[in-house]
Parts: C-alpha cells; sequence; structure tokens
C-alpha cells in the first residue's frame, strides 16, 4: 500500500473552459490520507476543480488550467507530464456507476491493470480482483458471479464495483465526484462506510451535494461559492469538518450549511 | 435515469384500458397495419415467383440446361464468383471503413470530421452504372500491374495464378469496385454507432489511465460492435446483389480459381447480361440462380443477427 507521503497543493488554480472562466483562484492543502468533501451550490464549479486534480478536465475540448497542482512536490501539469499517467496516480470515481457494460465484473475490476500493455499471471490477477473486491466491501456479494456482466448488479454495486475497479490500480488518490448522488440511501451508507475505510490507505477528495454526507465522512470541508451566472466559481473557505458545520468564518458559508442560502 | 423509467411505466397497451375508439385512432393503426402487412405480401410474392419459375430448371433433364450437366453444375461456378467477389470487396472496405469511421468520430477536429462524413455519404450518392464506368475506364488499367505483379510472384497460389489479364477486367478489380461501393454504408453505419458511445463509459476509461486507442478499444469498439457487424452485413447484401459495375468491369468467363485473370461471373451479372436474349429453359434457369442468391442473402443476414444477439447481455444496450 503507498505510504502515506502523497499531500496534493494547490495554487492560484484557475479553471477556463474556452474563453469562459469556471473556476477562480483556488489553492489548497489536501493531507494524505484525509478525507476531503468539497460543498457547495450547482454549477460553483467543484465538480471542474475535482476533474482539475487528475487532469480529466482536458477531455473537454478547449478546457485548461492556469496555475499549478503538486503532487508530492511534482506539478501534474508540468510539460514533461503525461496525463495518462496521471491518471494512473490518481483514480476517479464518478456521479453514475459506469462499469464497461461490455465486460465482466471480473474484467471490470482488471481492466485498468491490462491497460498500457502489461501482462499479468492468471493467478496472480484472481488475487488483484479478490483484493479489490474486498477493499470495496463487495467480495462476498459477487465471488460466485464473478464471470456475469457488471452492468447485472444493483446501482450501489455498480458503484462499488467502479471503486473495485479505481483501487485496483492502487493510485494514491481517489477522487469521488458525487458518487452516491444515483444511490438509494443504503447504497449510500454502504459507501459511506467504505470510504472510512478507504481512507486507511488513499488520500480521498469527496464532492457532494448531501451536508450529512460530508459532515459524517470527511476530516477537511472546503466550500466553493459562485457570485452569479457566468461569474467564476471560488473556494470561500476550507477548514476541519467540525468547524465549518459549527463556526465557520465566512458568513455565506454558515448560511449554505444551515440551509439559509440564496 | 428515474423519470424517464416512469414514463416507460405508463400501460404498454392501450387496448387493455376501456378507452373510447377514436376514429383517428382507428384509422392510424389500420395504415401501419396495411403498410406492415404489405411487406410480408411483398416478399412472399418474390419468394413464390422465384420458387415457382425455377421449378422448371431445378426438374429439367440435366441434358437441357445450359452446361449440359444440370443446374446445380451450372450455378456453382456464379456462386463461387459471387461470394468471391463480395469476400475481395468485404476485406478491403471493412478495415477501411473502421479506420475512416474511428477517425471521423475520434481523432478528426470537429470541422473536419463533419466534412469527411459528408464526402463519404456522397459516395453512396454515385450511381452503379457511374462506378461501372470508372472501374472499366480508370481503374482496370491501373491495377493492371499489380495483378501482373502477384501472377508473377505469388502465382503459386491458386488465387493468383496467371497470365494475368492483359485488360485487368479480373474477379479482383470487380471486387475493388465493389468495396468502393460498400464503403459509405459500412462507414456510416459504423460512425453513428461509435457517436454514441456513452461518454459515461469513455470517461471511466480514462481516469483508469488508458491511452486514447486503448480508450477506443475498452469502450468505442465493443459498444459499436453490433453496429458495425451489421453495417458490414448490409454492405455484404449490397455487394452480393450487386448487377451492374460487375456486369460492365468483369470481363466474365468460365469457372478458375484464379482472381487474376479474366474469368467467372457473378449470378447478377449472369443475370443481367444474359437475360435479354433467354428464352424458355434458360429464362427459368436464370430465375433459378436469382433464387440462390435469394437464400444466400437471407443466410448471410440470419448469420448477422445471431452475431449480434449472441452476447447481448454484454452489449451496450443495457
Amino acid at each position: 500500500m503507498p505510504a502515506h507521503a502523497n499531500r496534493i497543493d494547490v495554487g492560484d488554480l484557475n479553471v477556463y473552459y474556452g474563453s469562459f472562466k469556471a473556476v477562480e483562484d483556488v489553492s489548497m492543502v489536501i493531507e494524505p490520507g484525509s478525507v476531503t468533501a468539497f460543498i457547495g451550490p450547482s454549477g460553483c464549479g467543484k465538480s471542474t476543480f475535482i476533474r482539475t486534480l487528475n487532469r480529466m478536465h482536458e477531455v473537454v475540448p478547449g478546457a485548461r488550467v492556469e496555475g499549478k497542482v503538486l503532487l508530492d512536490g511534482e506539478d501534474l501539469y508540468g510539460a514533461d507530464v503525461d496525463p495518462v499517467v496521471v491518471r494512473r496516480q490518481i483514480g476517479m470515481v464518478f456521479q453514475r456507476p459506469n462499469p464497461f457494460p461490455t465486460m465482466s465484473i471480473r474484467d471490470n475490476v482488471l481492466a485498468g491493470i491490462k491497460l498500457n500493455g502489461a501482462r499479468i499471471r492468471r493467478s496472480e490477477s484472481d488475487e488483484i480482483v479478490e483484493q479489490s473486491l474486498r477493499g470495496a466491501n463487495l467480495w462476498t456479494e459477487v465471488k460466485d458471479r464473478l464471470d456475469k456482466p457488471g452492468s447485472g448488479l444493483s446501482g450501489g454495486q455498480q458503484q462499488r464495483l467502479c471503486i473495485a475497479r479505481a483501487i485496483a490500480v492502487q493510485p494514491d488518490v481517489l477522487l469521488m465526484d458525487e458518487p452516491c448522488s444515483a444511490l438509494d440511501p443504503i447504497s449510500t451508507l454502504a459507501i459511506e462506510d467504505l470510504i472510512s475505510e478507504l481512507k486507511k490507505n488513499y488520500t480521498i477528495v469527496i464532492v457532494t451535494h448531501n451536508m450529512q454526507q460530508a459532515s459524517r465522512v470527511s476530516d477537511r470541508t472546503a466550500f466553493f461559492n459562485i457570485e452569479g451566472t457566468g461569474k467564476p466559481g471560488r473556494l470561500v473557505e476550507m477548514d476541519d469538518t467540525a468547524k465549518i458545520f459549527t463556526n465557520p468564518s465566512v458568513q455565506a458559508t454558515e448560511d449554505y450549511v444551515s440551509g439559509r442560502f440564496g | 435515469m428515474t423519470i424517464t423509467t416512469t414514463d416507460v411505466q405508463t400501460p404498454p397497451n392501450a387496448s387493455s384500458t376501456p378507452a373510447k375508439n377514436r376514429a383517428g385512432d382507428r384509422n392510424f393503426s389500420w395504415a401501419t397495419r396495411g403498410a406492415g402487412m404489405l411487406i410480408l405480401v411483398v416478399l412472399a410474392g418474390v419468394a413464390a415467383f422465384l420458387l415457382l419459375e425455377s421449378l422448371p430448371a431445378l426438374s429439367a433433364d440435366p441434358a437441357d440446361i445450359e452446361g449440359g450437366e444440370g443446374f446445380f453444375a451450372y450455378v456453382w461456378p456464379l456462386v463461387f464468383g459471387t461470394l468471391a467477389a463480395a469476400l475481395i470487396a468485404l476485406i478491403v472496405a471493412t478495415p477501411l471503413a473502421l479506420g475512416i469511421a474511428l477517425f471521423i468520430s475520434h481523432y478528426a477536429p470537429r470541422r473536419l470530421s463533419q466534412g469527411l462524413g459528408y464526402v463519404v455519404d456522397l459516395l453512396a450518392a454515385i450511381p452503379s452504372v457511374v462506378y461501372g464506368l470508372w472501374g472499366i475506364q480508370w481503374l482496370a488499367p491501373n491495377v493492371r500491374g499489380a495483378w501482373q505483379w502477384l501472377a508473377d510472384h505469388l502465382g503459386f497460389v491458386p488465387l493468383f495464378t496467371g497470365p494475368a489479364s492483359a485488360t485487368g477486367r479480373t474477379l479482383m478489380t470487380a471486387g475493388l469496385v465493389l468495396a468502393v461501393m460498400i464503403l459509405p454504408i459500412i462507414t456510416a453505419i459504423a460512425r453513428e454507432v461509435f457517436l454514441q458511445t456513452p461518454a459515461l463509459h469513455q470517461e471511466a476509461a480514462l481516469a483508469l489511465g488508458a491511452t486514447r486507442w486503448e480508450m477506443i478499444r475498452m469502450t468505442v469498439l465493443p459498444f459499436g460492435r453490433p453496429g458495425l457487424i451489421s453495417g458490414v452485413m448490409l454492405g455484404l447484401g449490397r455487394a452480393l446483389g450487386e448487377t451492374m459495375a460487375v456486369a460492365m468491369v468483369l470481363s466474365t468467363g468460365g469457372f478458375t480459381w484464379s482472381m487474376v485473370t479474366s474469368g467467372n461471373s457473378t449470378i447478377a451479372a449472369e443475370i443481367a447480361l444474359d437475360f435479354p436474349e433467354s428464352a424458355g429453359l434458360k429464362t427459368n434457369t436464370l430465375i433459378a440462380a436469382g433464387l440462390v442468391l435469394f437464400v444466400i442473402t437471407l443466410a448471410v443476414n440470419m448469420a448477422a443477427r445471431r452475431v449480434v444477439t449472441r452476447r447481448q447481455a454484454f452489449s451496450g444496450a443495457n
């Protein structure tokens, strides 16, 4: 398991889609082995921002950033850094569960391992499959049907399969973009329990609209806000989760977390 | 997603609820039913015509059939020619179409991809008689040298036995013309299905650290596979039945294994070339050949359907 030395250091980050500035001037430090939650109203740029942490925003044509994101002191946006390599170090789980529909459960877990021409022995891959599925609290539910399609699972199981797929490549950091927004409360609880487990081995960043969820799972919380449509999103404040939810230093944060927003 | 599923759960069959019998509903229902029936009637009519008209040829004394050895001895070289020309066309067109479709859907900048899409669609609008002219006047003289080379260097393979045709009007050339003709169908269908690959899955692959090609291999190709197969089968259908271009380009003749000499013929070309001057049993023989072509095409389409549905649980549709 990776040593806890993967601090993320974001400095003066601006994100643009073409000429539109989506996120402005974000600086933050994400400590290794912690769970950091991003909260804020829709459109405030938190999803855009989390995607810049593994360069997934580059999938959108015209998207670019200014500023720096350091993982362990190395700039992810350095001239000779390959985004493919960045994404192997920093895994991602999406809003809607997205196991590969054409692959079995087993192949879904191994999808990342088999990339970039890697070859592994059957025994080794069996071990990775079991370890990753256990890590995602899914093993007992699927161990008898590893060769069945992943799309046959329930939504919550699919999402845990996606988490298993993400941790199979042993990333340093796990980004989760509203991982429970398409799930029922019981599946949500299962994912939240899992996050507390995963925290032992990974640095986790989670975007959520659910403030109870943020207060339950995270150590630190960052509140993003937007002044109006067409304006860029900004980081309002970031602090220990307990402090954000009880005694935030900015009025806007207090309004938002107490439901008096807008 | 949940919103759309509640939409679907409305009563699937309006007749199960005692609704008022509205004239508009009734008329439309009859109109669609009529259209549905008509296609079956037409198909059955064609099949019945082919069967009835070919019976005399199938039951005739073998000595009376052209060639003097019965219908099957007459038809199998034509079947061979038909399949060979179509196969050459597929071998050439499928990888090319796949490449063009992927370039348009995933590599080309948006403006270029649109223009390219139009150009490929334009290929489909060219009449086959024009392809035939092009094949005779331009392609055949220009590929003659290549067939000569094949005959010289790979002549020991039965498919390339010399002497190569001096005009270049060989089954190989006909296959190439067919390849160009079926290229737009396969490309258009492949492009459409590739573009429909859910962004969700493509992002999943990229987030795992896949390169663009790996992302395509993991998500786009498996997702588009059934569509690609139907595109190829449509192309095959056209290649099997294409008449004019083959009849013009190919210098027809008796059966030969070699694809680079003149000779061979296809069912469609044979019918087109011989029918105007046929009479009596010869007409029946040609119609029977048409029946064989009908059966081949039907078999190809059924096989394609089996391939497409075989791994449905793993398809992108769920």
